[in-house]
């Protein structure tokens, strides 16, 4: 059979690579954007110095030959469903037996006036990768237009070469439709402390040209004219399936799939950035644009391909990031917003760049989510927790288990614990410090 | 609306440049160097001391104020910005510069230290070509009483023959105060000939020239750039310096100061900064100040912390005898070292893995880790690198072992001379070092030391150390891989969630600093000791169901 995958992505290659583990099928992956696969979430560091490009290459340029994965440089201009073709910008038409579709995202755009013009681009392509570095030469100042994740990354990049940012979010607070109250204010402050010129509460009107057709400045919505010679498009992303819309693919923001992946289309399947699930898992989302998602959906679909069904089960959410130096990890359900039912407790450093925090639901006291901010925490023990519906004093008395700093770091688990005991008036004392024999022990169900 | 003021750091706004305090910072620690290579070019000619002090101090002053302005006026983290950038560290002209100036020097060091100016108290002779060289033997008497022979003059020390006569020369280290005095036998033990040395004229008195036939004695000091360093030799050991103590200062140093740097660099990570304090530590301890101070008190040569098969000369006779017969420190020296093989290492690479040493402890290691480490992102990567390395480290340990054991039966001088050549000084030395800024900071420790080969092999198979991966949490960003020193691929492992075992890691944690997502952990435990990388925890699917 002859599998073809569409995009290179995270999600297109760990297909690719489990088709291949699972069978001797041919497998052909089309990308337009690169020759070999690498990390999207790299690009950054390709920026700032930290890595050459090649150096975002997971693979060495073997691994495609010696695993028999064809690799295609070229655009797919449509399919044809019904006779299983691809037609190609250059190639010859390409017949397919099964397709998956990797197509990943794209960066919104709201109509702004001027949204087209040169210098205005978003983060998410190799290609704008190029964009920002040739912007980049003699940048007196950049606007980043959305306060999430790829726009503190671009303000980041731009620190880094010390070009101005002046960084419009619409929300009254960073990312506070994903990070609570706490979290949220720490993301700002940090934000302000590397010199970013953040404004709160505003929002892009319209982008103004020069005689070039080059970006001079923006308006804010509150009037102000910002002169700039770049404009960044962060406010999030959508599923990059305009080519889909011509075919007989059932789509609505992304491409519908069932719990196996495949789409309205037999033998087509749809994974990653660009999939919405039909009936998402209790607790998760229809579209879930993340990287650890790409990677689950790229190994189940290869399963049912190669004839084994295998329902997409993502489990219990987790997600990292990083703010300029802050790292960020969630663990489970940790609303911005959360319901009555949803006790939380916030421990946070004096220095302001670190905390923990854990959520759990006040009837039963079953924990439901961890979210740190400067401390690492392990996924093993925080999820199994999860999972078992631990309660949030035995959590708490074993809260060591989960800590990930490195060795001679502080720990701050004693003054979480401490802090509950105050609001709680109660007597908890930490049983479990950091330490791995004690975490062997907890995942493998051994206690001594 | 109000200007904000866009960049609250201090630092200028052209990252490639440096802001007016490191310019200074810069100028003096060139300076410090200028004064060296001054010193190199002979033109230094009294007040050492005075000129020796200025020239360490500047150096000190100039890199420690320079790293304080990089790394201060920034947020603490990870600050690895323009890596790729700057020519320095990029194998760019810089780089090759530098390489190219690092490998010259050890390429004097080793083979020409005359260059350095090396003389060193020596003597040179002429006899009449009918005289029998092997018959004379000059040595040193101090002001104690206690005397030291050199050794009969022997052809191999020939360095120019003229129709007037032979000359030889060699070096009379034992040569420590005003008040000592050289000695020459024609013969056997014939009474010597005394000659007087005045060390402020630097003139030899009372010679008989007829003694032996001698025709003439001719004393050099040391000069140039080597005699700068004789007044901190004489402080420290009462003897003058050689182009060994001039290295062991310097790398010591150069440890010391870009030690401070490093710890500048990484002060929000406290593993960085006191496993820093220790390589800097046990440099200046144990490997420069504590042999030093044992040479004053006429014991033999010894770093204690520097182990067989990584000292290849331990079991060498000479070796043996000169701590045999070094009474009960020289015992204690010899007893250390053994245990050091069979007990203390193997037990320390079981509870930490090798990085107890490679990172922690180790000289080598110690400079890779501190001046080399703008260079760690150079290591080649590669799968093929990885063959090569395994098939060539483990070809020197085999080397290492072989020679040892055959020096037991055969004393061979061309061999021990040729593992010295090719290994001491061309691999560890000309290569290890000289090559940072083209091929990283560990080539010697990933290609070459036999010591890394056993130690790495105990961590493989019997350690409890691990680098333990988050779960699910690898982006496969490609940092880790880049900044491994030793050219692990440790991606390729984190983005399958397995845990990184490998014999060639040292430990240095790095790579778990530079993650930006929290994915690797330096750990230790006995539980899991035999299975440590079975689990691919980013594997969801298998034959009992979906793992999630």
């Amino acid at each position: 059979m002859h599998i073809v995958i569409i995009g290179n992505g995270i999600s297109g290659i760990t297909a690719a690579r489990w088709v291949r583990k699972l069978s001797n099928h041919q497998i052909t992956v089309i990308s337009d954007e690169t020759d070999h696969f690498f990390s999207r979430t790299a690009l950054m560091y390709v920026y700032m110095g930290h890595m050459r490009f090649k150096d975002t290459q997971p693979y060495e340029d073997w691994f495609w030959e010696k695993n028999r994965i064809g690799l295609l440089r070229d655009r797919v201009q449509s399919i044809d469903t019904q006779a299983k073709t691809l037609n190609m910008r250059r190639s010859a038409d390409i017949k397919y037996d099964k397709l998956v579709l990797a197509l990943g995202s794209e960066p919104n755009k709201f109509g702004w006036t001027g949204q087209d013009l040169d210098g205005v681009q978003g983060m998410y392509s190799a290609q704008d990768l190029e964009g920002m570095e040739i912007h980049s030469i003699g940048l007196k100042q950049a606007v980043i237009v959305g306060g999430g994740l790829i726009g503190i990354e671009m303000a980041e990049m731009f620190h880094s070469r010390h070009i101005p940012v002046t960084f419009l979010v619409r929300e009254n607070s960073f990312w506070n439709v994903v990070l609570a109250p706490e979290e949220s204010e720490m993301v700002n402050r940090v934000i302000k402390k590397n010199g970013i010129d953040l404004r709160l509460e505003t929002e892009l009107k319209e982008i103004l040209p020069d005689e070039n057709g080059k970006c001079r400045a923006v308006i804010t919505n509150k009037g102000e004219e910002i002169a700039c010679q770049f404009v960044g498009l962060t406010a999030g992303v959508h599923p990059n399936i305009n080519f889909i819309k011509e075919t007989k693919i059932e789509t609505q923001r992304g491409i519908m799939v069932d719990e196996r992946l495949e789409t309205s289309v037999k033998d087509i399947y749809a994974v990653g950035d660009c999939a919405q699930l039909r009936n998402p898992p209790p607790g998760r989302r229809n579209i879930e644009a993340v990287w650890y998602v790409g990677r689950m959906m790229g190994e189940t679909v290869a399963y049912n391909i190669c004839g084994k069904s295998v329902e997409y089960q993502p489990g219990i959410w987790f997600n990292s990031a990083k703010f300029f130096d802050i790292e960020y990890q969630v663990y489970g359900t940790v609303l911005a917003n959360p319901p009555a039912e949803h006790q939380s407790l916030y421990w946070e450093h004096a220095d302001g760049e670190k905390s923990i925090r854990i959520v759990w639901d006040d009837m039963s006291g079953m924990v439901i989510g961890f979210q740190t901010m400067g401390i690492r925490y392990r996924d093993e023990v925080c999820r199994q927790w999860i999972r078992d519906k631990a309660h949030i004093e035995n959590v708490l008395m074993n809260l060591g288990l989960a800590n990930f700093d490195p060795e001679f770091y502080d720990q701050y688990e004693a003054d979480v614990i401490a802090m509950y005991n105050q609001k709680t008036s109660g007597n908890l004392q930490l049983v479990e410090k950091r330490g791995l024999n004690s975490v062997i022990k907890f995942i493998k169900k051994q206690f001594a | 609306m109000a200007q904000v003021e866009n960049s609250m750091s201090l630092a200028n706004p052209h990252p490639n440049d440096m802001d007016t305090i490191q310019k200074i910072a810069a100028a003096i620690g060139g300076l410090g160097l200028l004064v060296m290579l001054i010193a190199l070019f002979g033109q230094i000619n009294g007040n050492y001391s005075t000129w020796l002090t200025a020239s360490l101090t500047l150096m000190t002053v100039g890199v420690c104020a320079y790293a304080w302005r990089e790394y201060t006026n920034e947020q603490e983290g990870i600050k690895n910005n323009h890596v790729w950038h700057r020519s320095l560290t990029n194998r760019g002209l810089w780089g090759w510069v530098v390489g190219i100036v690092l490998t010259g020097f050890y390429v004097v060091l080793y083979f020409f230290p005359a260059l350095l100016g090396l003389n060193g108290y020596s003597v040179t002779t002429k006899l009449p070509h009918n005289a029998d060289p092997t018959q004379i033997s000059i040595g040193v008497e101090n002001s104690n009483g206690e005397t030291y022979n050199t050794g009969t003059l022997a052809l191999k020390d020939t360095i120019k023959t003229s129709n007037v006569g032979d000359v030889y020369k060699f070096n009379l280290t034992r040569l420590q105060s005003l008040n000592d005095r050289i000695f020459i036998r024609c013969k056997g033990n014939d009474t010597p000939y005394y000659v007087d040395y005045n060390a402020k004229q630097k003139t030899l008195t009372n010679l008989d020239k007829d003694a032996c036939g001698l025709r003439e004695i001719k004393f050099d000091a040391n000069s140039n750039l080597i005699k700068l360093f004789d007044p901190l030799s004489v402080f420290l050991k009462k003897q003058p310096a050689s182009q060994w103590f001039v290295y062991g200062a310097l790398y010591t140093l150069a440890i010391l100061i870009f030690g401070v740097k490093f710890m500048l660099k990484y002060r929000h990570n406290r593993y960085q900064q006191f496993r820093t304090l220790s390589v800097m530590f046990f440099q200046l301890g144990f490997a420069f100040l504590i042999p030093e101070i044992l040479m004053r008190l006429n014991y033999p040569y010894n770093n204690f912390m520097n182990m067989w098969p990584l000292n290849y000369y331990f079991f060498d006779d000479w070796n043996i005898a000169a701590m045999t017969s070094s009474g009960k420190v020289g015992m204690f020296m010899l007893v250390w070292g053994l245990l050091m093989i069979v007990v203390i290492s193997p037990v320390l690479t079981y509870f930490y893995g090798k990085r107890w040493y490679c990172s922690w402890v180790c000289g080598c290691g110690g400079l890779a880790e501190t001046a080399g480490d703008p260079f760690r992102h150079l290591s080649d990567k590669s799968l093929k690198a990885w063959k090569i390395e395994r098939w060539m480290i483990h070809s020197v340990l085999v080397f290492a072992i072989a020679m040892t054991v055959l020096l037991f039966f055969f004393n061979s001088e061309t061999l021990r001379s040729w593992y010295g050549f090719a290994i001491g000084s061309i691999f560890s030395g000309v290569i290890g070092v000289g090559f940072y800024p083209i091929m990283g900071s560990r080539v010697w420790c990933r290609f070459g030391c036999p010591m890394a080969a056993i130690l790495g092999l105990q961590q493989r198979f019997f350690s409890r150390f691990r680098i333990t991966t988050n779960g699910g949490q690898c982006i496969s960003c490609g940092n880790c891989s880049t900044y491994c020193e030793m050219g692990i691929d440790v991606r390729a492992y984190a983005q399958k969630g397995q845990n990184i075992v490998r014999a060639s890691c040292v430990g240095c944690g790095i790579c778990a600093a530079v993650c930006p997502r929290g994915v690797l952990r330096l750990e230790n435990s006995a539980i899991d000791i035999n299975e440590r990388t079975n689990d691919m925890k980013v594997i969801m699917i298998s034959e009992d169901g979906v793992r999630i």
